[in-house]
């Protein structure tokens, strides 16, 4: 099956690839586009854009989404902004630099080809959502206006307030709202893909339960594309939305798509502390706050002991008995260290006693230099909306205290397999964004979700797609009545079915709250050889437990919640394990990935690049049997490979 | 914190719908109004798990359904009615960022779903808003291909315009507006959109068949009209101002006139 893994990456020069692979991928004419069907899973940034742009292209396009509107999906909540090489700011951005950036932030563990494209197509994503009507923020001179994030040492974030991620979304989803008045685009909301269906070894349809009816419902086409996110929930409290989940991307993955690189997962420095065991949702606080505040505890511990207690505010500490811990330790990038680096800081500092709030669990993220140094309505101006949000949550105001925060699970760098295409290893299946594993190999930079979303929605996957296409046209259309549906529905009938049986004594969330602690206890910021087995047997007990154990309220012929998490619940279980699996065998530290025995005398993550610079991608073998690993070696023509250094 | 909650259960659209009132204790102040539900339904849950309860004749009807997602307050998916308020009694939230903290312990509080005719209820707080979708699928978009922009600093927005085209463009979507105004009117929705992109050079050329065809299509899906109470402005969970009613009101007429 090795040779399944091929990449397809074009040969020539750096910055020749996409222009190579662009002039030799085959066209289909528009009077043959309107005979294809293409199904997008999946409304956010990639397959809201990818949808539209598919709908002008003149296919026939069906597209998914669980909510009641395409507008819901999560790539709504990004706050701080979309990275593109514009070097607007004169400060000498380039292609190459942003690049270099991603390379190096993902710390070695990303496609060269890949990124660089990424990286190429930045600029005319700024170009198009402008067109599009997103009031980015300008200067008074009219121009686009920037800012910096972590990882980077230019200003090419482009931001609308710190809500970016809702105005490129409502962007795309103007865009797909045209299509869908064209009659292109065919708009199914409050639909949950249960299965993908595949016939002579190419993906050609879906089975998804309509969440009003409860009825399981099929569509066929000549294309799928899975742009439903990342798994992030897995750990049960994260910063994804809560029906945000990684069911679409596991049934693809057990129909034979390859799972790449599950074990690397974001851990964002900067979200709200947990406040009890009633939660059920972090809430991030964006990226763009580190631009002016600065992330501090304690040096004495009489005065965090005196915190915890309420005995005096963190304002009354004076400036010399503050540990500005990023800055001390990361001079050259201070507060703007990459988010694996940031997290893992606070982490050391928690660890060693200096944690504020009542759980020791937080540090401090300060305005008050930069309300003094800006003045108070520059500061509102940048970053009013989330002060505002923060008070909200927290009853506390940034204007007058610090921001107490602390790291939360927040994206997911592993997804689907993709080929340079975006193909997966089932012809005829493509996954985008956050759901494939494509550009940010250990570690996600600030800024750069949206970006990829986009990229791949907007600019690369139209392209692509045509190539798999061109010699579809004449294919009939996908009839629904083939035995491979039939046998798809049947299982995921009986799927329910079981579930509906069971009839036990726990509840979803109970248990999904205890595969999160798991996960975050053993597959968190942290992880080594004792404690992964660990997670896997416990996984492994959990889901056995689920399966007899559960209780889902209900039937399956109503709008049941409950229903639509356990089913969710029942994948996590799964992914968890294979996040272990993948944590287990990547011995070596990298980006978010981070394995105590495999750290610098200094704390720092060590790499292991002889042994691990590969993508790892994971073969689905049947139910109770070990995924088979598949190595796509990584490698490095253009950039010189160094240890990831922040500090000079 | 305790409190009673009285909430409206309803089966599904054809059903007749009735309040039924659960008493739920053990709550923090820092718990926010949905993980409150969620606690709520664990217990209804728990309930309907109990055979012999059941033979007994408790009639669970198990966990209460409502429409909720990011839980930052901007995907626009939650919703409720609370004590006769959209969102609840704080300012400027939508119910996922309403905290338990601004309730007085052991207080009842009514749940209701949006009512408006243009969003039918599905199951219990759960509403049907693809009326807005539809609105928007009329003209709420500007009509450009992907691949086809210009350099994107070749179109300079003064400062002041971008931040007030931001403020209508911060609409969530979530029906707030509809909910609280006694027409059932949507005209807050479609102004922030069709205000959005009218304060934009790139928005201008469709400026006058966008506002015609939205509140066509608005007028034909069942809401009602405005008569200017600014009931959706004080309601609406990003504050947005009722002058982009007035900025829609221009662009309608200038159509009108035109035609």
């Amino acid at each position: 099956m090795a040779d399944k893994l091929i990449s397809k990456i074009p040969d020539g020069p750096l910055a020749e690839k996409w222009t190579k692979r662009k002039s030799e991928i085959r066209l289909v004419s528009p009077n043959n586009k309107r005979k294809l069907e293409i199904i997008v899973v999946g409304t956010g940034l990639g397959g809201a854009s990818a949808a539209a742009s598919l709908g002008e292209l003149g296919y026939n396009v069906k597209i998914f989404c669980i909510s009641d509107s395409p507008r819901r999906a999560h790539s709504i909540a990004a706050q701080g902004g979309i990275n593109a090489a514009k070097n607007y700011q004169n400060d000498n951005d380039s292609v190459y630099r942003l690049f270099y950036d991603t390379i190096k932030g993902g710390d070695y563990r990303s496609r060269e080809a890949n990124v660089y494209r990424l990286a190429e197509v930045s600029a005319a994503i700024i170009d198009q959502c402008v067109a599009q009507g997103i009031p980015f923020a300008r200067e008074y001179g009219g121009y686009l206006a920037n800012r910096s994030f972590g990882g980077v040492q230019v200003s090419r974030t482009f931001y609308a307030r710190g809500q970016t991620g809702q105005q490129l979304l409502l962007g795309a989803y103007a865009s797909l709202n045209k299509e869908i008045a064209a009659g292109t685009v065919k708009s199914y909301p409050r639909h949950e893909m249960l299965d993908l269906v595949v016939i002579n070894g190419q993906a050609k349809g879906i089975i998804a339960r309509n969440l009003v009816t409860g009825e399981l419902e099929r569509f066929g086409a000549h294309a799928v594309v899975i742009a439903t996110g990342g798994y992030g929930n897995t750990y049960f409290l994260s910063t994804n939305a809560m029906n945000s989940n990684g069911s679409a991307a596991w049934q693809c993955y057990k129909k034979g798509a390859f799972f790449a690189n599950p074990c690397f997962a974001q851990i964002h420095p900067t979200c709200i502390p947990v406040h009890g065991e009633q939660q059920c949702k972090l809430t991030l606080m964006s990226e763009s706050l580190r631009n002016d505040g600065r992330i501090w505890v304690p040096k004495k511990m009489e005065d965090v002991m005196k915190l915890r207690k309420h005995e005096i505010k963190a304002s009354q500490i004076p400036e010399e008995d503050r540990d500005y811990y990023l800055e001390r330790r990361y001079p050259a990038f201070g507060n703007l260290v990459p988010r694996d680096v940031a997290s893992r800081a606070a982490k050391e500092r928690c660890d060693a006693g200096f944690g504020v709030n009542e759980t020791g669990l937080a540090v401090y993220l300060d305005f008050a230099d930069a309300i003094k140094r800006l003045g108070h309505q520059r500061v509102a101006e940048r970053y009013g909306n989330l002060f505002e949000m923060y008070e909200k949550i927290t009853a506390s105001s940034p204007w007058e205290e610090p921001m107490m925060i602390y790291p939360a699970i927040h994206y997911t760098m592993g997804g689907i397999w993709v080929d340079y295409d975006l193909q997966t290893t089932i012809p005829g299946l493509y996954a985008i964004g956050e759901a494939n594993f494509s550009d940010h190999g250990g570690n996600r930079l600030g800024a750069s979700a949206l970006m990829q979303g986009l990229a791949d929605g907007y600019f690369i996957l139209p392209v692509t797609i045509g190539d798999y296409l061109s010699n579809k046209f004449a294919e009939p259309k996908t009839d629904t009545n083939a035995p491979e549906f039939e046998e798809a529905q049947k299982k995921v009938q009986e799927r329910i079915d079981k579930l509906f049986a069971i009839k036990g004594k726990r509840t979803v969330d109970s248990m999904h709250k205890e595969l999160g602690h798991i996960m975050w206890n053993y597959v968190g910021m942290a992880r080594n050889d004792a404690g992964l087995r660990k997670a896997i047997k416990e996984i492994q007990e959990l889901k056995k437990e689920f399966w007899v154990n559960v209780y889902v309220p209900g039937n399956q012929y109503e709008f049941n919640q409950e229903l639509e998490k356990a089913l969710r619940l029942a994948d996590f279980f799964e992914i968890g394990e294979l996040m272990a699996r993948d944590a287990l065998n990547r011995t070596e530290s990298c980006g978010g990935h981070f394995r105590e025995e495999s750290q610098t005398p200094e704390g720092e993550a060590q790499r292991d690049d002889k042994n691990f610079m590969y993508v790892a991608a994971w073969e689905y073998k049947g139910e109770g049997v070990e995924p088979e690993l598949h190595k796509e070696p990584l490698k490095y023509e253009f950039i010189e490979v160094k240890t990831r250094n922040y500090k000079e | 914190m305790e409190f009673n909650l009285k909430i409206w259960r309803q089966k599904n659209a054809k059903s007749q719908g009735h309040f039924e009132t659960y008493h739920i204790s053990g709550i923090e102040e820092d718990a926010s109004f949905l993980e409150m539900l969620d606690i709520l339904n664990e217990q209804l849950i728990r309930e309907g798990m109990d055979p012999v309860a059941v033979d007994k004749g408790c009639k669970s009807s198990g966990p209460v359904s409502f429409d909720h997602d990011c839980r930052e307050g901007i995907c626009g998916a939650c919703s409720l009615y609370i004590d006769g308020r959209a969102h609840g009694p704080d300012d400027h939230v939508t119910t996922c960022q309403l905290f338990m903290r601004h309730f007085k312990d052991g207080a009842t509080i009514t749940v209701e779903p949006w009512r408006s005719s243009g969003f039918p209820v599905i199951k219990d707080l759960v509403v049907d808003r693809t009326a807005f979708d539809k609105i928007l699928q009329a003209g709420g978009f500007i009509s450009v291909r992907t691949g086809a922009a210009q350099d994107a600093n070749n179109i300079l927005i003064p400062h002041d315009n971008a931040e007030k085209s931001m403020d209508a463009a911060a609409c969530v979507g979530c029906g707030a507006c509809v909910a609280t105004c006694k027409n059932g009117s949507a005209m807050l929705f479609v102004a922030a959109r069709v205000s959005s992109l009218a304060l934009l050079p790139q928005g201008r050329p469709e400026a006058a068949r966008r506002a015609r065809a939205m509140v066509a299509k608005m007028d034909e899906l069942g809401f009602g009209n405005c008569t200017n109470t600014r009931a959706c402005e004080m309601e609406c969970p990003k504050g947005i101002s009722v002058d982009h009613i007035a900025r829609l009101n221009r662009e309608f007429l200038k159509a009108k006139f035109r035609q």
